[in-house]
């Protein structure tokens, strides 16, 4: 076990690394002057020349691309060009906010997908299932920033029982568990929940739709074991792949949360990638893609390993 | 072809993912299609959406770009607009009609586009194998290892709004699902002895790939790209939604959903009906592919 976990680490290096090249040529793709958005409209050559120098912008890509390598694994993701503050910082606190937001969805989607695919699969072919099914569709095909929208119009414009935006009481960006906090969480997260719960509940139908086409089952029902019983050893067949697809969605919602925090301006790593978009801020840009993408890479061996260690079936390789 | 002709018959069982081409396949799959009432009502709105894009600017009552300052964002049911008119005073039923036209293109261009590089990298990785399978698909691995909406954005951020660059970041976010499925199925159909038989009758590795391999994998791969339109709309609509797509003021009903959050708290159902067009559409194409898929899924 403890030799597959480190092949499987080995193996994710590479990777890793290949993530880390995207994110560096990322900024020599985008279009301009790197240092667009910081020097004057009128500044000289020779200023910019030294800006350039100053910033290392001058020197080969290779050479460039190691020495931001040595300064991104000691954890120095350099500063934001717009604020001058170091990228992680301003990038740990939004991905605090943003963890909370995709782990309360990703649970929320998983209760909600498990229970509507494990009732459709179960019931297969029935109104139950067809019921549980258009549920899961309609989970898989909203965009989701407009049911976001949809329901900022119910519950925060009409009904005005939520607030449509933020996450505290006047701008405020503590974090407190509290009502005046927690209430700006609902919105947010239930409008996040619907893309793990559609997928997850397709999953769940078709595993448990598998499970129980399968001549063990059949095994069981012939010599007597009761509905309970059965369904004891669906779950537990079921349960590998399901919590897989959970991990990855919540990976999933972790890199994709920017539509949904610009809906709701919940200050999170997505509302700051698009700041830094839109502001042409390259290093937060390049800093706050570079770490979700290696959070996710770190979630899939996570949710890999998870996989191997409870379903004995898979062959550690 | 007579060494692929017998090879066929004999010695491919029908592997989940690979299609045995038999005559009449398509026509079953087209007769289990049509016994299947909601795909058939989907595919019927899918077109009839097709036939909208196209006919635009000749069912439009108005200019979709001419505004009136004086009649901005009335509601729906007024009079000569029958779906209100947007925050510049623009016609919303044109604009939603003219909408179709990039949104429609947004979704369906960069999955072709992603399905044609993406299953010749992966058939040439997996039919060439070594070093070049390795390379190509451990390149292939990295661009995986982004949340689709982070690389999309990432892209289209890096590159600048527009509506080539959201396509050619769109792209690149489907090159690599539709690559590792073609490399699966082109692997296992490499080792098949009618592949072998045919190389032994001195075919050449290019006439291989066209005849057998292709034949072979273009099913299940055009199947999985077709899944990937819905949730291409919703990533492309998801970019213009960022204003990292179309330039305003263009009609497009990512970009509509932007600019009409200002009304929201004055006219909110108004502000929902570019968004219920991108559901409409994404769960037309979604139903249509489920239905598609458990149609070719004939030992079902």
């Amino acid at each position: 076990m403890l030799l597959y976990c480190a092949k499987r680490v080995l193996l994710t290096l590479p990777i890793m690394l290949g993530v880390a090249l995207f994110c560096f040529l990322l900024v020599h793709m985008a279009p301009g002057d790197p240092l667009v958005s910081v020097l004057p409209p009128d500044a000289t050559a020779e200023i910019k020349a030294q800006m350039m120098a100053v910033y290392g912008f001058d020197r080969p890509y290779h050479e460039q691309f190691l020495r931001w390598l040595a300064r991104v694994v000691q954890g120095d993701l350099g500063s934001s060009i717009r604020t001058g503050r170091p990228v992680w910082g301003e990038l740990s606190k939004a991905l605090g906010n943003t963890l909370m937001l995709a782990t309360l969805a990703t649970a929320i989607g998983f209760v909600l997908g498990t229970l509507f695919g494990f009732v459709a699969g179960y019931f297969r072919d029935t109104w139950i299932d067809k019921t549980a099914s258009a549920m899961a569709v309609f989970g898989v095909s909203v965009p989701h920033y407009w049911l976001g929208m949809l329901l900022v119009i119910v519950f925060a414009v009409q009904l005005g029982w939520l607030p449509p935006t933020g996450a505290g009481p006047g701008g405020s960006d503590a974090w407190a568990w509290d009502w005046a906090h927690v209430r700006h969480l609902i919105l947010p997260a239930i409008t996040m929940s619907v893309i793990p719960m559609g997928i997850i509940a397709r999953t769940v139908r078709a595993l448990v739709a598998e499970i129980l086409s399968q001549e063990f089952v059949a095994g069981l029902r012939a010599k007597g074991m009761s509905g309970a019983g059965i369904l004891r050893h669906v779950v537990k067949n079921a349960a590998p792949t399901a919590l897989a697809v959970m991990g990855i969605q919540l990976g999933y919602l972790l890199g994709g949360s920017i539509l949904i925090e610009t809906v709701f301006s919940w200050p999170g790593s997505g509302l700051l990638l698009n700041d830094a978009i839109f502001q042409r801020d390259l290093p937060l840009l390049q800093g706050t893609i570079l770490v979700l993408a290696l959070f996710f890479v770190m979630l899939n061996l996570a949710v890999d390993v998870m996989q191997t260690t409870l379903d004995p079936r898979i062959k550690r390789t | 072809m007579p060494a692929h002709a017998l090879g066929a018959e004999h010695d491919s069982p029908p592997a989940p993912a690979a299609i045995v081409r038999s005559p009449g396949y398509w026509s079953t799959v087209l007769r289990r299609f049509l016994r299947d009432p909601v795909a058939v009502c989907a595919a019927c709105v899918v077109l009839a959406l097709i036939a909208m894009a196209v006919l635009a600017p000749w069912i439009s009552p108005h200019d979709p770009l001419h505004g009136m300052a004086l009649k901005r964002l009335r509601p729906i049911g007024t009079d000569g607009h029958p779906l209100g008119t947007d925050e510049l005073g623009r016609d919303m039923l044109s604009r939603l009609i003219h909408g179709a036209r990039i949104s429609l293109v947004m979704g369906i261009v960069p999955v072709l586009l992603a399905l044609t590089i993406g299953s010749a990298i992966g058939v040439v990785a997996g039919y060439v194998g070594g070093w070049t399978n390795a390379v190509l698909m451990r390149t292939m691995d990295v661009l995986f290892a982004f949340p689709s909406v982070l690389l999309a954005v990432a892209l289209a951020g890096a590159l600048g709004p527009g509506l080539f660059n959201s396509l050619l970041a769109l792209t690149v976010v489907f090159v690599p699902p539709i690559a590792r499925v073609a490399e699966s199925v082109t692997t296992g159909v490499r080792g098949r002895d009618y592949v072998e038989a045919a190389r032994a009758s001195g075919a050449g590795a290019l006439t291989i790939i066209v005849r057998h391999v292709l034949g072979n994998v273009l099913g299940p791969i055009f199947v999985y790209a077709m899944s990937l339109i819905a949730v291409a709309m919703i990533l492309a609509s998801g970019l213009s939604f960022l204003g990292l797509g179309v330039k305003p003021p263009q009609p497009d009903w990512g970009l509509m959903l932007n600019t009409l959050r200002t009304a929201l708290y004055t006219q909110p159902l108004l502000c929902a009906l570019p968004g219920l067009m991108i559901f409409v559409t994404s769960i037309s194409f979604n139903l249509m592919t489920d239905g598609l898929r458990s149609a070719m899924d004939i030992k079902a």
